[in-house]
């Protein structure tokens, strides 16, 4: 296997972008990315979407991208992990490139969510859960992580607004990101005070429903000189699985392919938990933050809200997660979202997040989560 | 929505059919084709009892496309006495004071509107026991 390096960034801002389609922040995206690299090659296309048939009408959306980016006819295929897709996407690519089959690959993430009613992307989001046993059942994806979260509240003795500053961090880290969606900040208060979505989880615990894409640019780190920018290293790179069921599983409380794939990612890369600078987590849910930072050995079970609570996960604690507003304060455009996470990291890691920089940032960490733990992709970047 | 779908349901939607291993005797709901723990095959059929107790829940209050007419309903994971959990729409909860441990049983419910052809896909949902419910003399 080659040493792989991330060579270009690019990214839309997150939003509803009414008058813009999916082939359009795609482009946009890729475009952003190529230009940051300084390099025309590309010999690969990666296209993570989860929901283009569902929301956007269109499937075969790979050759729709690379079509438009005038990239025919390199190969495209579109890589689906549920809300992973973006992870998965540069997953993909990675292997591809390291494994010698292509050297310049292009990863991008995009999704189209928002020209649907809330019902209907509620529908096409429970597309990740169990279609027989969960989702027919009414059962919605926010639903699934309620069981969730109350019984984490029971397990736990924890009160529902425990959970604020995971939503209060996310926000205040997103107003210092110009491509965020939601840049204003939020207290305790307005937390507690948020419309229920499924008790107890509220809109304020929730990532919201966007649009965006982000692309990266990979090739071997023996090339990764040529390009414009310093090179950003893929150090590890893991996916695995668990169950698709969330009832199906032991404990629902552990994340096992969340902590599998962290485990493999830290192997590969030769780094323990406290080696990592910043943690752009799957913050879909404040749940999910929960869950993935005692699957990911940050905290002990039933720790991870001290963590949250002391103030470790701003950007100027030990721990600095959703760095610049993570899904619920830059947007969760869910197939596009952990490309940004990637986008992120690289940008924090090449010393360009602006008034969001994690000072002496080192190790960046991304983890991109399908389904209701379901999927788990993990990667581990270093300069 | 599939005819079809639903028909191949019928196990375990209306009679809470999961499987059982041959090999080891765990049982699964859902059924599965491969046990998950010892990974043998030849699973056979088996009926929950359809008794168990509320693991966790949530009222819905914003519902996916197919349930607005029930909204807002409330969704939960039973502990079946057989060991398995199953995730499933809780029936006859207004009122009730839900809380984690409380027994329950399986009933036969519409689980979603009809949808433009008239069919009504009936399945498990589970209720609080009567004796539960009932206030105390």
């Amino acid at each position: 296997m080659r040493d792989v390096s991330i060579i270009g960034v690019g990214q839309t801002a997150v939003g509803e972008h009414w008058d813009r389609s999916l082939r359009d922040l795609a482009v946009e995206a890729v475009g952003a990315a190529r230009e940051d690299a300084g390099i025309e090659r590309v010999d690969a296309l990666l296209v993570g979407n989860m929901l283009s048939g569902e929301l956007a009408g269109q499937e075969n959306v790979a050759t729709l991208v690379a079509d438009a980016c005038g990239l025919l006819p390199r190969e495209a295929l579109k890589i689906e992990a549920a809300c992973a897709s973006g992870g998965a996407a540069l997953r993909s690519a990675y292997l591809a490139v390291a494994g010698g089959a292509h050297d310049y690959v292009l990863a991008v993430g995009v999704e189209k969510m928002t020209d649907f009613l809330t019902d209907g992307v509620t529908s096409a989001l429970a597309l990740a859960a169990d279609s027989d046993f969960e989702a027919a059942h009414g059962i919605t994806f926010a639903a699934l992580n309620a069981i969730l979260m109350r019984r984490y509240m029971h397990e736990h003795k924890a009160r529902h607004e425990d959970f604020a500053p995971f939503s209060v961090n996310a926000h205040r880290n997103a107003a210092l990101n110009p491509r965020a969606m939601y840049r204003q900040p939020i207290t305790v208060e307005d937390f507690v005070r948020s419309p229920v979505v499924a008790d107890p989880i509220n809109i304020l615990d929730s990532a919201g429903i966007s649009d965006g894409a982000a692309a990266l640019l990979l090739c071997p780190a023996s090339e990764a000189r040529r390009a414009r920018r310093a090179p950003v290293r893929i150090t590890g790179s893991a996916c695995a699985t668990d169950t698709l069921g969330l009832a199906e599983r032991a404990d629902p409380l552990v994340w096992q392919a969340v902590a599998d794939s962290a485990r493999l990612a830290f192997e590969q890369a030769r780094i323990k938990p406290n080696d990592v600078d910043l943690f752009e987590l799957h913050d879909a849910f404040t749940i999910v933050s929960v869950l993935s930072l005692e699957a990911c050995g940050f905290a002990d079970r039933g720790s991870a809200l001290k963590l949250a609570a002391e103030g470790r996960i701003a950007l100027e604690g030990d721990l600095p997660i959703c760095t610049l507003g993570g899904l619920k304060g830059r947007g969760h455009p869910v197939g596009a979202s952990g490309a940004y996470q990637l986008v992120e990291a690289t940008l924090q890691l090449r010393g360009e997040a602006g008034a969001a920089q994690v000072k002496g940032a080192r190790i960046g960490m991304a983890q991109s989560v399908g389904g209701s733990g379901s999927v788990a992709i993990t990667h581990i970047l270093q300069v | 929505m599939e005819l079809p779908r639903y028909h191949r349901l019928r196990g375990p939607y209306y009679r809470l059919e999961g499987s059982v291993c041959p090999t080891c005797a765990r049982r699964f709901f859902p059924p599965r084709p491969l046990c998950a723990s010892c990974k043998s095959a030849g699973m056979k059929p088996f009926a929950f009892s359809g008794r168990g107790t509320l693991y966790s829940w949530s009222r819905v209050l914003q519902p996916a496309r197919g349930f607005a007419s029930m909204a807002p309903y409330v969704v939960g994971m039973v502990r079946l006495e057989e060991g398995p959990l199953v995730s499933a729409q809780l029936a006859d909860a207004d009122g009730v004071d839900l809380a984690i441990g409380m027994p329950l049983e399986m009933v036969t419910r519409k689980i979603r509107d009809a949808e433009e052809h008239g069919y009504i896909v009936y399945g498990y949902k589970f209720r609080p026991l009567l004796m539960a419910t009932r206030p105390r003399p």
